[in-house]
């Protein structure tokens, strides 16, 4: 891994998801491209089966049956994680790259205390003393704002609220350094101060240690606050990507607008509050050409065709992209 | 938090007046059952030491030794007190070992079936099916009318009558606990996957299976006791609990019932301690129901 130094924290180029059902092929994510650097933060955006989940779970390598990457390459720190054996993506997971789930209720084993937990995942990877990977485990409850984390340590994780937990699952996953982590909605089931501090956290950490974080979310507002960079997918597909800034005020793609329009407090008040019309598309009938169009105020008979991802560094899949600026809430 | 685990364990399981009754009338049958050799009047096996003359004795009456029969004596004059203590030696013996090795083979299969899936889940759970629709005591009839008698064959044919339940509860338990995100969150953290099937997946499906076994050694006791009450399980020189009921049944019209009715209480006392010990540990080692 010469390359390692220079290449980019994560690269996907192309990459295709299928689900083969009974119904037909579902296109979950479907040629999605993007790279992160070290230390960047990227904000995935996306409403409910827009396929931003399935691009983290492919990324991790754990799309079940009967769902299959069918395309495209990720290039973790220059290592492209197809050619790994699966002994190699085993010691890739959890290491290199590490995931944080959106529920932390779910996904700390009920029955094994937090230290068990911590110290295996360290375990699974190197070969330290127990004692060391203890320590270890320690220094991460302490990065994440555990307040006495010995007793912490001993607890069971029915002990802990919420916002302890999905410390205790990010303290999981920074435990081996990794160079990426893939946060899946991590605070969308937490009070709001608590996702404050958490982000600020998460944030902070990325900073100092260098780890790239892909943060997927449906909530344009935390983005606004935290990521670098921004890629909206829309029915497996990545409509427009770029920094936080361009694509939050100068939003291209109507969907862009049409999410950062919903945000609740840009409203004025007294008024209804906007909304996209309709709901995502089946991924099993997608509309031809532009998936967007049926929903999409702008949409002509040029929309028939298939809209391509054009314009770098900000970049936007549709015909007729919006130029003005975004306005500011009134 | 100054208590150890350990004592808050025994505090949690002293909680409930009646396990804990349970836990030492448990106790007391673990204790003659394990000394039965030092604490009995009698060797009721040692055929050298039995007096026909002594048969049948009622309570309190002295045997042709000077000893007396405190809870009377049976029809090849065994002193009843001692052939319960070693009766009840043989029915804890069979029962755990049978449940211990049948728990074993049955979480092995289980989670087997459930982590291939596929064609070896559908082959071992037919199996499996195929085998619990029949009455268990039938089971054990055909197997020991083929092995003939004796206490290992008695283990056996308790085992093989009892895997199915586990094996079906595990697997039952495991498909559900497969699907939960902790189990993702372990395989993403690259963990190997015995260690996740054995660590993570297993203790998760455990509350079922301590409930299960907990009542299956005190349903391998009855077992035992009717299939030696049927004359299937032990050889009449080795009489169990069931033994002895099935010897004094004959005798019962005739007013002699202390050769049933005590065998009897001490098989009773046995499976309903067990059965209360049992519920409680489930309810005080199971993480989740913890207050």
């Amino acid at each position: 891994m010469s390359e390692g130094k220079h290449a980019p924290a994560l690269q996907v180029e192309h990459l295709s998801t299928h689900f083969d059902t009974r119904q037909g092929v579902i296109k979950a994510v479907n040629d999605v491209s993007f790279r992160i650097e070290r230390g960047q933060i990227m904000g995935l955006v996306g409403e409910s089966g827009s396929g931003k989940s399935m691009t983290g779970y492919s990324i991790m390598g754990l799309i079940d049956a009967p769902g299959k990457v069918v395309g495209g390459r990720i290039l973790v720190n220059g290592t492209d994680l197809a050619r790994l054996s699966a002994e190699q993506m085993r010691q890739m997971r959890g290491n290199r790259v590490a995931m944080i789930f959106q529920d932390p209720m779910m996904t700390l084993n009920p029955v094994l205390r937090v230290d068990t937990q911590m110290t295996e995942a360290i375990l699974a990877h190197e070969k330290v003393s127990h004692t060391e990977a203890l320590k270890r485990a320690r220094e991460a409850l302490v990065t994440v704002g555990i307040p006495s984390p010995d007793e912490r340590l001993q607890s069971y994780p029915h002990q802990f609220s919420g916002g302890m937990r999905q410390r205790v699952a990010i303290a999981i996953a920074l435990l081996n350094h990794p160079d990426l982590i893939i946060a899946d909605e991590p605070t969308t089931a937490l009070d709001v101060t608590i996702q404050g501090q958490i982000l600020a956290e998460m944030q902070r950490l990325c900073r100092d240690t260098g780890t790239a974080l892909i943060w997927i979310t449906h909530d344009l507002s935390v983005i606004a606050g935290l990521a670098d960079t921004v890629s909206v997918m829309y029915a497996g597909r990545i409509v427009e990507s770029g920094n936080v800034d361009d694509v939050l005020d100068y939003a291209k793609h109507p969907y862009t607008r049409g999410l950062i329009d919903s945000v609740p407090s840009r409203n004025p008040r007294g008024q209804r509050l906007k909304q996209i019309p309709g709901y995502t598309p089946s991924l099993l009938h997608l509309p031809s050409g532009c998936h967007f169009r049926e929903r999409c105020p702008r949409a002509d008979a040029a929309c028939l065709q298939d809209p391509q991802l054009t314009g770098e560094p900000h970049a936007v899949r549709c015909f007729h992209p919006h130029t003005e600026p975004v306005e500011a809430p009134a | 938090m100054e208590e150890t685990p350990f004592k808050r364990f025994v505090s949690d399981f002293c909680a409930s007046r009646i396990a804990l009754a349970g836990a030492v009338a448990l106790l007391a049958v673990l204790f003659i059952a394990l000394f039965a050799p030092w604490i009995s009047p009698q060797n009721p096996y040692d055929l050298s030491q039995l007096d026909v003359l002594d048969a049948r004795l009622a309570p309190g009456e002295k045997m042709g030794n000077g000893k007396t029969a405190l809870l009377g004596t049976d029809d090849q004059g065994r002193d009843m007190l001692s052939a319960i203590f070693y009766g009840l030696r043989i029915s804890l013996v069979v029962g755990v070992s049978a449940t211990v090795i049948a728990l074993f083979i049955g979480t092995v299969v289980g989670m087997l079936a459930a982590y291939a899936g596929g064609r070896t889940d559908g082959l071992l759970m037919r199996i499996a099916d195929i085998q619990l629709s029949f009455p268990p005591i039938l089971i054990a009839l055909v197997l020991l009318a083929l092995l003939g008698q004796g206490t290992g064959k008695i283990i056996v044919a308790l085992i093989t009558v009892q895997w199915a339940y586990y094996a079906r509860t595990v697997r039952g338990a495991a498909l559900v606990e497969r699907r939960r995100e902790y189990i993702e969150a372990a395989q993403v953290l690259g963990l190997p996957t015995s260690r996740i099937i054995f660590r993570h997946l297993l203790p998760n499906c455990l509350p079922p299976l301590i409930i299960i076994a907990a009542v299956q050694v005190a349903s391998a006791i009855t077992l035992e006791a009717t299939l030696s009450f049927l004359g299937l399980g032990l050889p009449i020189t080795e009489p169990s609990l069931g033994l002895l009921i099935a010897n004094g049944f004959n005798y019962m019209l005739s007013g002699k019932y202390w050769i049933s009715l005590f065998p009897g209480f001490a098989l009773l006392i046995t499976v309903v301690a067990v059965n209360l010990v049992a519920d409680q540990l489930r309810d005080v080692l199971n993480p989740r129901l913890q207050r």
